[in-house]
């Protein structure tokens, strides 16, 4: 007897980060900490409204703005801002039209755009190469795409740091033509970044084997602190004379995560090429949701396009970065003084959100079974978890575990 | 410097958006736009919706909130109250927990997790769609990977109506697991709607038929002015005992259309296959965008939860659908007194935004050229760019267009 026409729908897995979540939530533990999902969190372990965004939302409110649908790849204000930031002021490409540029849904929406377009259009390689390890949703995001995914040495676990040599190695292996995904900043999820030199190396490589390189740069001003330093490997590569892709997020830096402002660009070698991708990004947006949420996007742009909150969130931004590297060095420093004699230098060495700690799953689960304290299997922890407040009491747990 | 892209050719322009841009370029003092659907006020201006105005009023000056992350499903209460503005506040199947809904990106992106759901997890292929419908449907399933397009007759061009037969023996020919759109109310572009029997008719072959039955809710409250009345035919499915899905977007009916405000509501026949699916949803939206935006929302959970304010949008989606109406009549009236070749019934037998006003593309060419009238290559035109100041205008127009260029077969 025919009962129901979604019998055979098996149970898909469980998001391993949201479920880190959900059981720190049912913890009663008055101590426990939550080292799991990645947002940001000020020092007394809530979330952060920017003021330069709080200072948006009003100036906003003031122009009574309409609701009326928007263009299908976001504003022209808003892509001309986002482009801008990634490329600094005054680059050669926005002012002689190279870039074709839309918003997409935070993040993601941008590289599952960018992942749809190559799908399509891509003349190479439709594969995707991924650093080990790269962000969980890197691969579903590309493969529901339509596009393969391979990967390229990345995270070496014997130093928790870059393995540089791997990764030229491997890179210099990737069939030509063949896309490679490269973290313009704070590797998320390991927090280890190539320094200068080794990224002019990385180039060269990359150039050599005609890959195409498709920068995620989720952290722009959130690693550093400072915008340009952060989009140092992305201008890098325009300059050696790359054309890329750039997904961009607002979700970390603006602290607009739940309002999905992002960007997706395609940074080409002429204005005819720029128009004609634009014409065809458009195309694949329009099946997915029509046109972007605006809220977020209209935040960006008031922001970006004011000096005077233009310049209110730098401060912010650098504000939030500075948390996250002192706490980084408190957490080191009370390591040290809990006597803890492992090497713990890569607490400081890594840059950005994460940390990847080099815990094994024991150690993980002791913590957060004997501790609660939360974090996923990996040994990552999101450093904006960390407060001054519980730091020492992280640092107690993990020597204990690790001792 | 060569590129890896010069083979990309220019995509084609999309015939609403190009038709509004024109538009915007016209200088001609006595221009109308009858094209993209949006509300407008008598005034021709787009209308922010007090309770919504009053409502992002009070979620500014309310500092516990934040821009946190959603859930990947996106907020309940707001699924919870849109799922039960669709189907009814005593549903059979939310009280026994076999309905559900999922927060989209409006109306756009719940056909499209609907497609994606059903074609990649469900492994449906092919889907039916009225000829006419809103251009974006085929491209939406298509994109989700539905290899099997077909089409089922709808609009019959003799009566400016519903070819019902057609319509019948058309979905009587389709294999098993067809996914059939059916728009729930409003018919977009033609405003041409089942009557309840014919309704039922419907729901017989698609019953028998063993398809699939997909209803895009785009104008719930906005077609009537009673959210009750333009849910009757996916109730009645419901009712019926069909497992179906249906796509709401609240761009229309809260005038949100940039927030992208929208739900999916799932009804099934068993409790047990609820976490599956939303599991399986949820590794879709994952893949897609993550989670979806908060802004617009929240703007709906607030209004629909609090009695008041929900009281107040009904009052506002009363006040669009009876401007709506009313220029219907008005421009039939117009039509009639002038002698306009033709029968022109069919405007107020219509309902909703839109009407399958059965102008052919010459008489299109002649109104958008030489009375800088915009409306689409089809016929169709939006009832909201018609006010009490341009009616006159629009109804002179059509009068000599028709008179000039002369009938054909669809008028």
């Amino acid at each position: 007897m025919f009962i129901s026409w979604w019998s055979q729908v098996e149970m898909g897995p469980p998001d391993a980060i949201l479920g880190v979540t959900e059981a720190f939530k049912k913890d009663t533990n008055p101590k426990k900490i939550n080292l799991g999902v990645g947002a940001y969190r000020d020092d007394n372990g809530k979330p952060f409204v920017l003021p330069s965004v709080l200072k948006a939302e009003e100036q906003m409110r003031a122009k009574k703005l309409d609701h009326e649908y928007g263009p299908i790849g976001g504003t022209a204000e808003f892509c001309k801002h986002s482009i801008t930031l990634a490329l600094g002021d005054s680059n050669e490409h926005v002012a002689n039209g190279l870039n074709s540029t839309v918003q997409g849904i935070s993040g993601t929406g941008a590289l599952r755009i960018g992942g749809a377009f190559l799908q399509k259009f891509f003349p190479g390689n439709k594969t995707v190469y991924l650093p080990t390890p790269s962000w969980g949703n890197h691969t579903p995001i590309f493969k529901h795409s339509g596009l393969d995914v391979k990967q390229y040495r990345y995270y070496d676990p014997k130093t928790c740091g870059f393995d540089f040599q791997g990764a030229l190695q491997d890179i210099a292996k990737i069939p030509e033509k063949s896309v490679i995904l490269l973290h313009a900043c704070a590797h998320n999820p390991t927090g280890v970044d190539p320094k200068p030199e080794q990224w002019a190396e990385i180039s060269k490589v990359i150039k050599d084997k005609q890959l195409f390189p498709f920068f995620d740069m989720a952290y722009q001003g959130f690693a550093s602190g400072d915008v340009s330093k952060d989009a140092a490997a992305v201008r890098l590569f325009l300059k050696d004379g790359h054309q890329i892709a750039l997904a961009q997020s607002f979700a970390k830096n603006m602290g607009l995560y739940g309002e999905r402002a992002g960007a997706f660009s395609l940074i080409t070698s002429s204005k005819d090429d720029a128009d004609r991708t634009l014409s065809q990004l458009k195309i694949i947006i329009r099946p997915m949701y029509s046109n972007p949420p605006v809220h977020g996007a209209r935040i960006v742009s008031e922001i970006l396009g004011d000096a005077n909150l233009k310049s209110i969130w730098l401060k912010d931004v650098k504000e939030m970065a500075e948390r996250i590297i002192s706490m980084r060095t408190m957490l080191r420093d009370n390591l040290a003084k809990e006597g803890s004699s492992r090497n713990w230098q890569h607490i400081t060495d890594q840059i950005g959100m994460f940390c990847f700690t080099g815990m094994n799953p024991a150690q993980v689960e002791q913590l957060t079974s004997k501790y609660s304290v939360y974090l996923t299997k990996d040994g990552r922890i999101s450093i904006a978890g960390v407060t001054s407040q519980n730091v020492g009491y992280l640092a107690h747990a993990m020597h204990q575990v690790t001792k | 410097m060569t590129s890896r892209f010069s083979e990309v050719t220019t995509g084609p322009p999309i015939e609403v958006f190009a038709l509004n841009k024109a538009f915007l370029d016209d200088t001609n003092p006595n221009k109308v736009n009858l094209g993209v659907g949006a509300y407008r006020t008598d005034d021709c201006k787009p209308w922010v919706l007090p309770v919504v105005r009053k409502t992002e009023q009070a979620m500014a000056n309310n500092e516990a909130l934040n821009h946190e992350y959603l859930p990947v499903l996106g907020l309940d209460p707001f699924s919870t109250a849109a799922t039960r503005m669709l189907l009814g506040k005593d549903n059979k199947a939310i009280a026994e927990g076999r309905a559900f809904g999922i927060q989209t990106l409006s109306g756009t992106g719940s056909l499209r997790m609907a497609a994606e759901f059903l074609g990649r997890i469900l492994k449906y292929k092919t889907f039916y769609y009225s000829v006419p419908t809103w251009e974006n449907h085929h491209l939406i399933f298509v994109s989700a990977g539905f290899t099997e397009p077909k089409t089922y007759r709808y609009w019959k061009a003799e009566t400016r109506g519903l070819d019902l037969d057609g319509m019948l023996e058309d979905l009587r020919n389709a294999p098993e697991n067809s996914v059939i759109i059916l728009h729930s109310c409003a018919h977009n572009p033609t405003g041409v709607d089942p009557t309840p029997d014919q309704w039922k008719q419907i729901a017989d072959v698609v019953q028998e038929k063993k398809l699939f039955p997909l209803f895009d809710c785009a104008y719930q409250g906005f077609a009537s002015g009673d959210l009750e009345k333009d849910a009757f035919a996916i109730r009645y499915f419901v009712e019926r005992g069909f497992e179906l899905v249906g796509c709401q977007s609240f761009a229309k009916n809260f005038g949100l259309y940039n927030e992208r405000a929208g739900n999916l509501t799932v009804v099934v026949n068993e409790t047990k296959v609820v976490a599956p699916s939303k599991s399986q949803l949820t590794l879709l939206v994952r893949g897609m965008y993550s989670n979806p935006p908060n802004h617009g929302a929240s703007v709906v959970s607030t209004v629909l939860n609090t009695p008041e304010l929900y009281e107040e949008w009904k009052g506002c989606i009363k006040t669009m659908a009876d401007r709506i109406i009313s220029m219907r009549q008005g421009l039939r009236e117009r039509l009639e007194k002038l002698g306009t070749p033709g029968t022109w019934e069919h405007i107020t037998n219509q309902i909703g935004m839109f009407s399958y006003t059965g102008l052919n593309q010459k008489h299109v060419e002649t109104l958008v050229n030489e009375y800088h009238i915009y409306l689409l290559k089809s016929g169709r035109i939006n009832m909201c760019g018609l006010t009490s100041k341009n009616i006159d205008y629009v109804a002179n127009a059509i009068f000599e267009t028709v008179s000039k260029v002369g009938l054909d077969s669809s008028l």
